[in-house]
């Protein structure tokens, strides 16, 4: 908990000294831009489709052009980070991803990097589970699974005996699927993330928004069905005394809706957070332009919070499912209303 | 400072995107749909056919050693009480032998008591008529004797005199 603290604060303070020396660095690196521009100029030119400054005024033009010879850091961790219509393949140039004309509900469903990458996840994980399944059904009770479906098992014995038995008790059964899927797109997702050319869906806050609201309506659905309406909304009083309903009926309404925000945020900004720090890292050999830096500074230590991030993969995808599966047990609960105490206790 | 808040607002690290909403909702509800269906289903139903599989092993093995501790418990009542009942034959066997000792050796005792009661009953039996024998005998001699007194000379004062003599005789004989 405290690394994924101080890494949060890396994640805030980093941008900004990177931006600070930027500023410096653009204005001093324009002398001997024309020297980089070559290399530069085959990189394909990110920060265009990110937005330049609105602000910028067209006199200063042919400023902008000349820094962007040398890019800002924070421009180029945010492009990388964030959600995109244009697919970079660094070296090579860029996928334009297609439009989608047709706007149902008067959405723009155009295919961006972020859906990509979820389109990927869904894939893997459709080819694994499917595998996996096919593997068990060809399965009889006396034999042991094998290699990867062994492996699976084990995570999905994990999932329905310590998270979801443990967490919801009585009636658990239901939501294992989603809280299995759940655990698994999350964790494929954050792997892709690592992975080169990959982009990390779930440091998108859309992504993990949705996430929490398949949480947030697998709970209320959970609750109405194991409480009724009267004993949903006798929840909501708290078991206090009615003088105090106006003050208890607001906390607990809004309690309902800090759960799959707390989720929203606590995987968006673990996933950002990392990756984050990662091009930090790699920026500050570029930003002093030092072999030393790079090889004594900037790689290993990109290396550790790599492995970090990897780590924060599972963990993350556990804390989600772990948290999903506390949620629906404390809405199913019939008696006892000590979630807030149980929600403090995991932030 | 405010470049880098600037960069963050502008990047839109927060901002919505209804579209990515969409996708990422419709894909996960069918992924979540479809592995359900045919890759959590099968295995959340091997693994509680296993579960339930391993759970009968454990109830079984906990019955056969029930049943084993039992049979160990019966095995060695039988035995102590095999022990118990050869302890009784041997004391009864020793006790029996004790007793049968003992009357015999009262019973011979018995005998020879009986035996030596009839060897002194003898004894006295020949010892009377052994006297009686002798008795007959001084009669038959005090008689001879008296014929040969009278034979001899037969005056008052001398009969008197041997008469007395024999009379003290015989009781000192007697005695």
């Amino acid at each position: 908990m405290r690394v994924k603290a101080i890494s949060r604060i890396l994640a805030l303070v980093v941008p900004v000294l990177l931006s600070l020396n930027s500023h410096v660095f653009a204005v001093t690196a324009q002398a001997e831009a024309p020297v980089k521009e070559s290399a530069t100029a085959a990189a394909p030119a990110g920060p265009a489709t990110v937005a330049a400054p609105e602000g910028v005024a067209p006199a200063e033009a042919t400023a902008t052009h000349e820094a962007e010879g040398a890019e800002k850091p924070g421009e180029v961790i945010m492009h990388h980070i964030l959600d995109n219509k244009v697919y970079p393949i660094e070296p090579f140039g860029e996928i334009h991803l297609p439009e989608i004309a047709a706007k149902p509900f008067g959405i723009d469903i155009s295919v961006t990097k972020h859906v990509v990458m979820v389109w990927l996840a869904c894939a893997v994980l459709l080819v694994v589970g499917l595998t996996v399944g096919a593997s068990f059904k060809s399965l009889s009770s006396k034999e042991s699974p094998k290699g990867m479906a062994n492996a699976i098992e084990a995570l999905i014995d994990f999932i329905r005996t310590d998270v979801a038995k443990s967490n919801i008790g009585h009636g658990y059964e239901k939501f294992v699927p989603f809280l299995v899927t759940v655990f698994f797109f999350i964790l494929i997702c954050n792997l892709i993330g690592l992975i080169p050319y990959g982009a990390t869906a779930t440091g998108n806050i859309n992504v993990t928004l949705t996430l929490a609201l398949f949480t947030f309506v697998i709970t209320q659905a959970a609750a109405f069905k194991a409480q009724g309406v009267k004993g949903y909304l006798q929840h909501l009083t708290a078991g206090t005394h009615w003088s105090l309903w106006i003050i208890m009926v607001p906390i607990e309404i809004i309690g309902q809706f800090t759960k799959p925000f707390a989720l929203t945020i606590r995987l968006f900004a673990n996933m950002t957070a990392g990756h984050i720090i990662i091009y930090s890292l790699i920026f500050i050999a570029f930003i002093l332009k030092s072999y030393v830096v790079a090889m004594a500074v900037s790689v290993p230590f990109a290396i550790f919070i790599y492995l970090l991030e990897l780590f924060v993969a599972f963990l993350q995808a556990f804390v989600f499912t772990m948290l999903s599966a506390l949620f629906i047990g404390l809405a199913t609960a019939h008696e006892g209303h000590d979630d807030h105490a149980v929600e403090g206790a995991h932030h | 400072m405010l470049t880098s808040g600037i960069i963050l607002l502008e990047g839109g690290l927060l901002n919505p995107n209804p579209g990515l909403i969409f996708w990422t909702a419709i894909s996960f509800f069918i992924v979540m749909l479809i592995l359900s269906k045919f890759a959590w289903g099968p295995i959340v139903s091997m693994l509680e056919e296993r579960e339930k599989g391993i759970q009968s092993a454990i109830d079984r093995a906990h019955s056969a050693k029930d049943e084993a501790e039992a049979i160990l418990k019966k095995n060695k009542e039988l035995l102590a009480r095999a022990d118990s009942e050869a302890d009784r034959l041997i004391r009864e066997g020793r006790e029996y032998a004790d007793k049968v000792r003992t009357e015999l050796t009262e019973k011979a005792q018995q005998e020879s008591q009986k035996m030596i009661a009839a060897a002194k009953d003898e004894i006295e039996q020949e010892k009377r008529r052994a006297l009686d024998v002798l008795r007959n005998e001084v009669a038959d001699m005090a008689v001879k004797g008296a014929e040969k007194i009278i034979r001899t000379a037969l005056d008052a004062e001398k009969q008197k005199a041997v008469v007395d003599e024999m009379i003290r005789e015989l009781a000192a004989s007697r005695n």
